[in-house]
């Protein structure tokens, strides 16, 4: 039995359930993830609803805890924004345009950036100068690991991104399509990166 | 004619072919990507943890049969765990915590899935092999660094992890580094069971073969099926519960540490207002799901060899489905009936004991079906039939005992005893571990082209079976009497030192059952020389994986195979033989 037919979903989609194998393992991928952030989102809900009222370890408001909505919206638009450079550089490969889609992915990896130095800088640094590590008290120990477990999925972004725009599209040379669906799972775990964010902006920085 | 005559005309044409050049050894045997290769590799690698864990509990049943009494020759072998070859109370501790970690995390769930899924799933769908052939073997490898992880906690300071499986915070936080080496561990094999499920789903939803639709699947593709899902989506929670406690061991944060803990005297250096039981509900989140992760692939193989064995139609195919699937999205709601006793409140106790009620349902259903299968039958007593039959009073046991466990009023009197250790036991040992037998000396001739001998297998079975009840047995009565699962020496008290009869009785019973697996650790190694050469079907099975060649080349089918019935077409009318395999269009 022949290899090529082995593999043939990996870029045509199945005639039955309509996607090729890729992307349906990406979805499910995505669904551990929501739990993972799920399980981490329930433990801030329940470390937040026991915290005492008082003292070193009651929650802190967001003045307390040094949260700045505005820097906070700032980058949430700029993932907002790096969403849609994502679409735009699959959009241009579907269009067969290599260097156009190159382009929209280093904005992507630009953007990543620019969010992780912000969170660094702006967030981290600050918070870590007054003394108040993720051990100082509950708040601060969900703050950092939610954000910081946020962070790296960011930074596994850049690497998966990073290679595709470097390395990864000499691929488009032997079969456009298959370098275009991979473009576009990578796409799909970014969206997912962004939205995880989407939940933790208001949660942490909007909500007292 | 059997398919094996084909592969003579077979033609090597230029259509993709990628097994005409020779694969060198380290990619053939070692980093190989076909997933037969990498189910070998994971049944293999887990058997020897089932044994290494069968052997640490075989340590432990010394120390409790025979309380301060030094172990003769082992003893002198571990100079710091055993001074003077008495098990120190520490030492004991950590063997506890093992034993259940290899056996649940790298003995049998690596084994069902990682190894009898990998090997048997895409022969059973007519795929040549997983939808992703690489993350396959990167799951596997995962799965090994792991293991060799939680191996090494044996020797950091303090030795392994000595918290007990569960891991129960705050005692897990202030453990010493084993601990640490565990969660890590832990990371590891939950990515390792992530990528391995992620590729089960795809697979089975992309490669079936032409004509193969979801109910024609074999049993143990389904239970494949929903057991990937129980593994995609219960463990990340425990990935997060493990993340927290590295935080808390590593970083100081406090998220399951209460304020103003002391500990032997000593004020605890943590900011507090955390909660020891967010720790349970992330565990038992995965655990519990876990519990069917354990048993639903042990019921696909006992559901083929009965089957086959019965020579007719598994009685109630499309019930046994249905009720596998609901087990699934049920094991996700009954958690917390883990933590009757931590104090939740009725209501939410009284919601858990409900759903864990309607939970037995299902579970009874597939077993009643299967009992049903047998009636009518013409049984062959194969060795995989006779290790099949003694699975379901067995996993009767198990399953009934667990009743008064669901059930808040009774489980204030039963919890954390012995009795405990029993039901499970009964479910995971004379269950799964059973039903891994029958699957072993079932498609034993697909791997190897060789039967296992069947009369060491009987005296493997009937040694087993009487061995096994003896071990588990009088563990409900010692349970009923009130002796808590965790003794070092129960003969402290005088409740326990009324049983300590039973307790002796349970020691001989697993050394004698440690005895009783010679017969087929030898039966395994020797017929893989010496076994009896077989045709590819010697079962005069239906299902998809008997119409390849015995062992299956790389890729599987000779030709690819065409499925026009269902999966059990036992003695159909009007055909000369009692089977008509599923790739057969006519009679």
């Amino acid at each position: 039995m022949s290899a090529g037919a082995l593999l043939s979903y990996t870029v045509k989609p199945h005639p039955v359930t309509g996607v090729y194998s890729g992307k349906l393992g990406t979805w499910l991928f995505l669904a551990s993830e929501v739990m993972l952030f799920g399980a981490l989102f329930s433990a801030y809900v329940l470390l937040r609803v026991g915290a005492p009222h008082e003292g070193a370890a009651a929650w802190p408001t967001h003045e307390q805890a040094g949260l700045s909505w505005k820097i906070g919206g700032f980058n949430t638009l700029v993932l907002i924004i790096s969403s849609v450079t994502m679409v735009m550089a699959w959009a241009s490969l579907k269009t067969g345009d290599l260097a156009k889609g190159r382009m929209f992915l280093a904005l992507t990896v630009a953007l990543a950036l620019l969010f992780i130095v912000v969170k660094l800088v702006f967030e981290y640094m600050p918070k870590l100068n007054a003394g108040h590590g993720p051990w100082h008290n509950n708040f601060f120990g969900i703050y950092f690991t939610l954000t910081g477990l946020h962070a790296l999925h960011i930074i596994g972004g850049v690497i998966v991104i990073g290679y595709f725009l470097l390395f990864g599209h000499k691929l488009w040379y032997k079969n456009p399509e298959y370098y275009t669906n991979r473009i576009e799972c990578t796409g799909l775990y970014w969206h997912f990166v962004d939205l995880v964010w989407i939940f933790l902006f208001p949660v942490l920085y909007l909500m007292n | 004619m059997s398919s094996h005559q084909h592969g003579h005309g077979h033609q090597h044409g230029d259509d993709g072919h990628h097994d005409h050049h020779e694969l060198g050894f380290w990619r053939k045997y070692v980093f190989s990507v076909d997933h037969k290769v990498i189910g070998v590799q994971y049944a293999v690698t887990s058997l020897c943890f089932l044994f290494f864990g069968f052997c640490l509990m075989m340590l432990m049943r010394w120390q409790l049969a025979y309380p301060g009494r030094p172990i003769p020759v082992i003893g002198p072998l571990f100079p710091k765990g055993m001074p003077d070859g008495i098990m120190l109370p520490e030492f004991y501790n950590a063997l506890g915590a093992m034993h259940g970690t290899i056996m649940v995390f790298l003995g049998v769930v690596p084994l069902i899935v990682g190894g009898f899924g990998n090997y048997v799933m895409p022969l059973q769908i007519g795929a040549p092999d997983m939808a992703f052939p690489k993350l396959n073997m990167v799951s596997y490898w995962v799965y090994f660094v792991g293991a060799i992880v939680m191996m090494a906690g044996f020797f950091v300071p303090g030795g392994a992890a000595n918290s007990g499986w569960t891991s129960y915070a705050p005692l897990s936080v202030i453990a010493t580094t084993g601990q640490t080496v565990w969660l890590l561990g832990m990371v590891f094999l939950i990515t390792s069971s992530l990528l391995g499920s992620v590729n089960f789903i795809v697979t089975i939803i992309q490669l079936r073969a032409k004509g193969l639709t979801m109910f024609r699947l074999p049993v143990f593709v389904w239970a494949q099926f929903v057991t990937a899902f129980l593994l995609l989506l219960a463990f990340p929670p425990l990935e997060a519960a493990a993340v927290l406690q590295l935080m808390d061991r590593l970083v100081g944060t406090s998220f399951f540490m209460p304020e103003g803990l002391v500990v032997s005297g000593q004020l605890q250096n943590y900011a507090g207002g955390g909660s020891p039981l967010l720790w349970q509900h992330l565990f038992w989140f995965l655990a519990h799901p876990e519990v069917y992760v354990l048993i639903l692939p042990g019921l696909g193989m006992i559901a083929e060899i009965i089957a086959n064995n019965t020579r007719k139609p598994l009685w109630g195919y499309r019930a046994m489905v249905y009720s596998m699937v609901f087990l699934g999205f049920m094991s996700f709601i009954v958690w917390a009936h883990h933590m009757f006793m931590t104090g939740m409140g009725t209501k939410i106790s009284t919601f858990f004991a409900t759903t864990t009620m309607i939970i037995s349902i299902p579970s009874v259903i597939i077993l009643t079906a299967l009992v049903i299968s047998l009636y009518q039958g013409a049984i062959r007593f194969t060795v995989p039939m006779l290790f099949a039959l003694a699975f379901l009073p067995m996993f009767a046991i198990g399953g009934l005992t667990g009743l008064p466990l669901g059930l808040p009023v009774s489980d204030i009197q039963l919890h954390d005893t012995y009795y405990v250790i029993g039901h499970f036991h009964y479910v995971v040992a004379p269950g799964t571990i059973f039903a891994i037998f029958a699957g072993v000396y079932f498609w034993y001739p697909k791997v190897t082209g060789r039967t296992m001998n069947t009369a060491l297998g009987w005296m493997h079975f009937v040694l087993s079976f009487v061995f096994i009840n003896v071990v588990f047995m009088p563990m409900f009565f010692q349970g009923l009497a009130g002796v808590s699962r965790r003794l070092y020496d129960q003969t402290q008290y005088a409740h326990g030192s009324a049983v300590q009869n039973l307790t002796k009785m349970s020691s001989w019973g697993a050394w004698m059952l440690g005895l009783s697996q010679l017969p087929f650790i030898l039966n395994f190694f020797m017929s893989f020389r010496a076994g009896r050469k077989v045709s590819d079907n010697p079962w005069d099975a239906t299902t998809l994986e008997w119409a390849a060649p015995s062992p299956p080349p790389h890729g599987n089918f000779v030709t690819e195979p065409v499925v026009y019935r269902d999966p059990y077409d036992y003695s159909p009318r009007g055909v000369a033989r009692d089977f008509l395999p599923q790739h057969v269009a006519e009679a």
